[in-house]
């Protein structure tokens, strides 16, 4: 649903389900709305046989990245020789994205039995679930939700009577966003910098503590329990474009748009139906200029763009962008592209972990320059300037935050080059 | 100069140490967690700031004593993360998201509002009667409830400038 809105009856609300019901948070009321359930089954099966069952339905990493979630888990090795470790990407931290922080809000447990599953999966004994640090509210019911979990016997040394080990433990993180990123991820909870890893080794051969790791998003974990006890083939039919994008997937709209709200759809969904009929269109007298479909880190479409655009993984890449985590930027003609470029580029300099020459320098001096063309002192060159650094910032570093930076600036200054212009042949916005 | 903006080195008091007793178990409960006792340094360094209201260098000290690490790791990790405060700062602690999706609902204004609210003299300077220091931040993950604003521990949601001196009032 588009929590806070009522639901739109143009959603599919699968995770969303039982959003805003107080409820719902405790053991008894997640019971009763047929919670543990998924996991009761999957104890029952062997791991091989939950890996295949993910895979079957199609589920895509929710984080951003898309990368089939069965397919990851089936990178752990089979033999267990040293601990195994699943990471839950509770991190959320791109900007226009705020959805994993309502399925922890309100439906707790249902992270807790996905992490179960899929701990039991990838032959995990340890899942760490790592919480941005700024997200006071859900650590809090994740907090009570985990301890009556334990109460329960649902998680712990024996969960749910059936012999197997699964603890569970929050961590929380302490204000970076590059610790979304899975390798920064794991070094932030072995206590070090929150610096990403080169890889290979992925972390399915050497990752938390140097062991086999599997790092999924808090949605995607929201989202096993429901293919166990529905199937994977009524996963599968989720689908309403690509069929290698199935299920549902909650987009976060956010911006200068009249209902911002999380809103949980079925994959292939056109964006102009989300954009006007679910989120109420325009504020009063406006009209779109710009959206970002997959959080900041993504290609900026212009709003004609974002009309023929459909949600999906290949939707996206088809329209010049991706949908990333599915937060829904939407600008509209009030907004000043230049300035909201610089803000950009500022969070990424910001949040660069700075290992990386390209990055530390890239991000910094891409701010500079557009904080220059803002205070009406850029030169001719500088978007030329701009787009060569961005080059530079593409596909050379350890992690993608670099490319995550340049990506806005480049599409922002391609497809709104006249904004530009006229800061630089008039020193400021308008002529 | 004294005060909440003293520099470290001009401090008078002692901080009293902080694992011991209540802290000391909280501390052993989170060691249990993680095979390696680095691991447990990010809880620890939480548990510093909630003690002392900041991760001061003895406190820097006295987590690599527990957890054996060296002080100039810990210092390492402390100028990592944003959320550990490095010095002293007011009573109640403010931050406002102000990247895009907010800035683009206004959240400036409402960053600004804070600060004249709080009688601060400027973003990030404690207020002189010591009880406000507020800061700009990058997205708090909450952009659909613009603008988010997070005083202590207290997450608050769609803030305008509007509701500003009501909120500074509440916390008074």
């Amino acid at each position: 649903m588009g929590y806070p809105h009522p639901p739109h009856p143009k959603e599919t609300p699968v995770l969303s389900k039982h959003f805003g019901e107080a409820d719902a948070r405790t053991y008894g009321g997640w019971v009763q709305r047929g919670g543990y359930k998924a996991l009761e089954q999957a104890l029952g099966m062997t791991r091989e046989q939950v890996v295949d069952a993910v895979k079957a339905s199609g589920l895509r990493g929710r984080g951003g990245a898309g990368f089939p979630t069965g397919l990851k888990w089936s990178f752990m090795p089979k033999e267990v020789t040293k601990p195994h470790y699943l990471c839950c990407n509770a991190d959320e931290s791109e900007p226009g994205t705020f959805k994993d922080r309502e399925i922890m809000r309100w439906t707790p447990h249902a992270l807790i039995e996905g992490c179960a599953i899929a701990a039991y999966a990838i032959g995990a004994e340890t899942t760490y679930i790592y919480i941005r640090g700024e997200f006071t509210d859900p650590w809090r019911v994740m907090e009570t939700a985990l301890a009556e979990a334990y109460a329960k016997g649902v998680v712990g040394p024996n969960a749910m009577g059936k012999g197997k080990r699964i603890d569970m433990h929050l961590h929380r993180g302490a204000g970076a966003y590059i610790c979304g990123e899975e390798t920064a991820m794991m070094n932030s909870i072995e206590g070090k910098r929150g610096n990403p890893r080169i890889k290979p080794p992925f972390p399915a051969q050497s990752g938390l503590f140097g062991c086999p790791t599997t790092i999924n998003n808090v949605e995607t974990l929201a989202a096993v329990p429901h293919i166990l006890v529905n199937g994977a083939d009524w996963y599968k039919a989720m689908c309403l474009g690509n069929p290698k994008s199935t299920g549902t997937k909650l987009l976060s709209v956010c911006g200068t748009i009249a209902r911002p709200g999380n809103y949980e759809l079925t994959l292939g969904f056109p964006l102009k139906d989300l954009l006007y009929d679910l989120a109420g269109g325009p504020l009063r007298g406006r009209r779109f200029k710009a959206v970002i479909p997959g959080g900041s880190s993504v290609p900026i479409l212009t709003a004609e763009e974002a009309d023929g655009t459909v949600l999906d993984y290949e939707g996206c890449v088809a329209a010049g962008s991706m949908l990333g985590s599915g937060g829904v930027i939407v600008m509209d003609d009030s907004v000043d592209m230049v300035y909201q470029t610089m803000r950009l580029a500022a969070f990424y300099a910001h949040e660069s972990c700075a290992q990386c020459t390209q990055c530390r320098e890239g991000t910094a001096w891409t701010t500079k320059i557009l904080q220059r063309i803002l205070a009406g002192q850029g030169q001719a060159r500088d978007l030329d300037l701009l787009l060569d650094l961005a080059d530079q910032m593409t596909g050379k570093t350890i992690c993608v935050l670099s490319d995550s930076c340049a990506a806005p600036v480049v599409s922002a200054i391609k497809k709104f080059r006249p904004e530009f212009e006229r800061y630089l042949t008039n020193g400021r916005r308008s002529a | 100069m004294s005060g909440p903006d003293a520099p470290a080195h001009q401090r008078t008091e002692q901080l009293p140490r902080v694992f011991v007793g209540e802290e000391r178990k909280e501390l052993d409960a989170v060691l249990a967690k993680y095979p390696t006792k680095q691991a447990a340094l990010l809880p620890a360094l939480w548990i510093v700031q909630r003690k002392h209201g900041w991760v001061s260098p003895e406190g820097m000290a006295e987590t690599a004593e527990v957890l054996d690490v060296t002080a100039a790791y810990v210092r390492g990790v402390v100028t990592f993360y944003t959320m550990y405060h490095q010095h002293p700062v007011g009573t109640h602690f403010v931050q406002v998201c102000t990247t895009t999706p907010c800035g683009v609902c206004g959240a400036e204004a409402v960053r600004d509002a804070f600060v004249k609210a709080t009688g601060s003299k400027r973003l990030g300077e404690t207020s002189p009667d010591g009880n406000w220091t507020v800061i700009e931040v990058e997205c708090l993950g909450a952009c659909g409830f613009a603008t988010p604003v997070l005083v202590d521990d207290d997450f608050i949601e769609s803030v305008t400038p509007e509701k500003v001196p009501g909120i500074v009032a509440r916390y008074r």
